[in-house]
């Protein structure tokens, strides 16, 4: 049997794996790489949680499905963004988008 | 148990009998066996793929006034082996500065999408890989690969018509996509399941008669998926010259084109599970065999459709084809499932023929309305692109008349 | 080891694997790629929680769309793409720390926890956890305003998306 660790220390691996390419990274589509990272280290949880849990409550599944609707979301959103910034200012490095507005 | 009522369990039990007298422990048997299973499957599928071949040549040169390959072998059936000789021992090219694994990954990544799917289809009563209880879901999962793989080789070909073709594709499959999960979800409300043998099962009558609207738009949104004629902007010879596969040679575009012919077979396959009654058939459930046969008819004739189809229609262009699917098919889709799931629910209980027959006419009263409001569309835009022309005229002879 | 402790094990291995590779790879679309191969070590480990409906929705929507979308975007943006200088910015140590930190910390945090080497019980004969979830999803008494406040916040992304992207004629 697979004991409930092995898929939080996985989990708390993946989330970790992608705040550093949150941190570190330049490029803006690379940053929101590491944002679906996250979101599906959470899914792992959720869903390890709902399986080693109460199996009568369907909640960690739920929770999951909302995960994937809030991440489809932010990924057509922060890539039309992404887009938008990248057709003015010729540049998708984070650091240098820094104006408020232009 | 006898071989005729079970022959997948009738092999399998002996089989296992054979692997423990030999001294294996029952699991690892069982792991044995369903290895072996999905090996003889995918088999099936591979050696299925190569009489298509001959099919597909066949059929188009009937449809083009031609005799199609008739020189090797009785009616040329030996032609796929000449074939595959031919692009076994052509030179496999990387092109310079294709981005290598990619590039290879993704011939065999089409092939397995397609594979895939057969482990859901249900060949037969007691004839299928895994009953899935998301089953129709899996056929979505699987199309999203084989999109991958058309991108990875537009991608990683190092070539600008490959990107091109790689492009359209995704914009094709991604909205595509939509409409049949929509369809999809037809059959499930009126199966009430999601799992494919659940469905064939459920099928007392047929839904295509239920839901001929849902067959059509079904069919449509897979010849997007499956990126043949009308459909084929991915690879349109006129103008991308092979599209996503143009730096392929050899065996690695053979797979792509191997791919092609199964996916629509499958999709064949899928069509006559989800809408005309699968495996069944007289005496199918007493003899799966028979049951298998009836499949392949089927099967047959909706793969024989997709080429009808395809040697049939222009292609469209990309402009025209993603406002047909966003402004026409998906909206339908969607009113489609709609009142499909409100009769359902109305009809819940009701005998068999009063179901099937609201469930008709609510077909139909979806299809008058749709094709009343095109009708009356077409009209504005008919009298709006002749008004400013009949004027134009007018003032030409009226001023000719001033003139004189 | 059980056969499935192996497989979770693999699984685990190519999904750390790949998702390093996403935060370190320099060329963006080979990290999309090793996104996809993290996506679908996920999809695996959701097989082995008996989730089979998520594991196929991870198919659909991350790999099928989220993926896709990303290599889209990359490939838009390819000028870009040609790898000029360093992916990681000059704080990439302090970034690495922080998310050490947070690994040490998690895994602290849980391991107190006295749940965290549960098992888990085994699934009752004859429960259909789809029906229960697509019957939850839409009963007033379960998660039917969550589920409407998703749907109306991807309506809501699909016209912002369209808004900001459009390009003026």
């Amino acid at each position: 049997m697979i004991p409930l660790s092995w898929y939080l220390i996985l989990s708390a691996a993946l989330f970790s794996l992608g705040l550093f390419g949150v941190l570190a990274r330049k490029n803006a589509v690379a940053i929101l790489l590491g944002i679906e990272l996250m979101l599906n280290a959470v899914n792992v949880n959720l869903v390890a949680f709902w399986r080693y849990g109460n199996l009568t409550s369907i909640a960690g599944q739920v929770f999951a499905i909302i995960v994937f609707a809030v991440s489809a979301a932010e990924v057509a959103v922060g890539l039309a963004l992404v887009i938008s910034v990248y057709r003015r200012r010729k540049t998708i490095v984070a650091d240098e988008i820094d104006m408020l507005k232009w | 148990m006898t071989f005729w009522n079970d022959p997948i369990h009738f092999i399998a039990e002996w089989l296992r009998g054979l692997f423990i007298g030999w001294g294996m422990s029952g699991d690892v048997a069982n792991v044995l066996i369903a290895l072996i299973g999905a090996v003889v499957l995918a088999s099936v599928a591979m050696v299925l793929d190569i009489l298509l071949v001959w099919v597909e040549r066949k059929v188009v040169a009937r449809f083009q006034d031609r005799l199609g390959p008739n020189r090797l072998g009785p009616f040329g059936l030996f032609q796929p082996f000449a074939d595959i000789l031919k692009l076994i021992i052509k030179e496999n090219i990387t092109p310079a500065g294709a981005d290598k694994v990619p590039y290879n990954i993704a011939p065999i990544l089409a092939m397995t999408a397609v594979l895939l799917l057969w482990a859901v289809l249900p060949l037969a009563p007691t004839i299928f890989g895994v009953d899935l209880n998301v089953g129709a879901l899996y056929l979505i999962a699987a199309g999203a690969l084989g999109t991958l793989a058309i991108i990875l080789a537009g991608w990683s070909s190092n070539n600008k018509f490959a990107l091109i073709g790689a492009f359209r594709a995704v914009a094709m499959m991604v909205s595509y996509e939509i409409p049949m999960v929509v369809t999809l979800l037809i059959p499930t409300i009126l199966a009430g399941t999601m799992s494919l043998n659940g469905m064939v099962k459920a099928q007392d009558v047929w839904f295509v008669v239920l839901s001929p609207l849902a067959v059509i738009i079904f069919l449509i949104s897979a010849v997007a998926e499956l990126g043949r004629a009308p459909f084929d902007l991915n690879e349109a010879e006129s103008e991308l010259v092979a599209g996503y596969h143009v730096e392929y040679s050899g065996m690695k575009f053979g797979l792509f084109y191997a791919a092609e012919l199964l996916h629509a077979f499958t999709f064949g396959g899928f069509m006559a599970v989800l809408f005309f009654g699968g495996w069944r058939g007289p005496w199918a459930e007493q003899y799966p065999l028979l049951g298998l046969l009836y499949f392949f008819v089927k099967a047959m004739i909706g793969y024989w459709v997709f080429m009808w189809i395809r040697y049939t229609m222009p292609r469209i262009r990309i402009d025209h084809m993603l406002a047909f699917n966003w402004k026409f098919l998906t909206p339908l889709a969607f009113v489609l499932l709609m009142v499909t799931a409100l009769v359902d629910k109305a009809l819940a209980g009701a005998e068999t023929w009063v179901y099937a027959l609201g469930m008709f006419l609510a077909n139909v009263v979806v299809a008058w309305v749709t094709v009343e409001i095109l009708r009356a569309y077409s009209r504005r835009r008919r009298l709006e692109e002749e008004a400013p022309a009949k004027q134009v005229i007018r003032t030409g002879v009226e001023g000719q008349a001033a003139h004189h | 080891m059980t056969p499935l402790q192996l497989v979770f094990l693999l699984t685990a291995a190519l999904t750390l694997v790949a998702a390093f590779r996403v935060v370190t790879t320099r060329n963006l679309v080979h990290a999309a790629l090793w996104l996809v191969v993290t996506l679908f070590g996920v999809a695996v480990l959701f097989v082995l929680l008996n989730a089979p409906f998520l594991a196929v929705v991870q198919v659909v929507v991350y790999i099928g769309a989220i993926a896709v979308l990303f290599i889209f975007a990359i490939m838009l943006t390819r000028r870009e793409m040609r790898d000029q200088g360093a992916q990681l910015n000059k704080g990439w140590w302090a970034a690495a720390l922080v998310s050490l930190l947070t690994f040490g910390g998690l895994f602290w945090l849980t391991r107190s926890w006295d749940g965290f080497t549960r098992t888990a019980a085994p699934l009752p004969t004859g429960q259909d956890t789809l029906s229960a979830l697509g019957k939850a999803l839409v009963s007033p008494d379960a998660f039917v305003l969550p589920f409407e406040i998703a749907s109306v916040l991807l309506l809501a992304a699909l016209v912002g998306a369209v808004y900001v992207a459009y390009r003026e004629k």
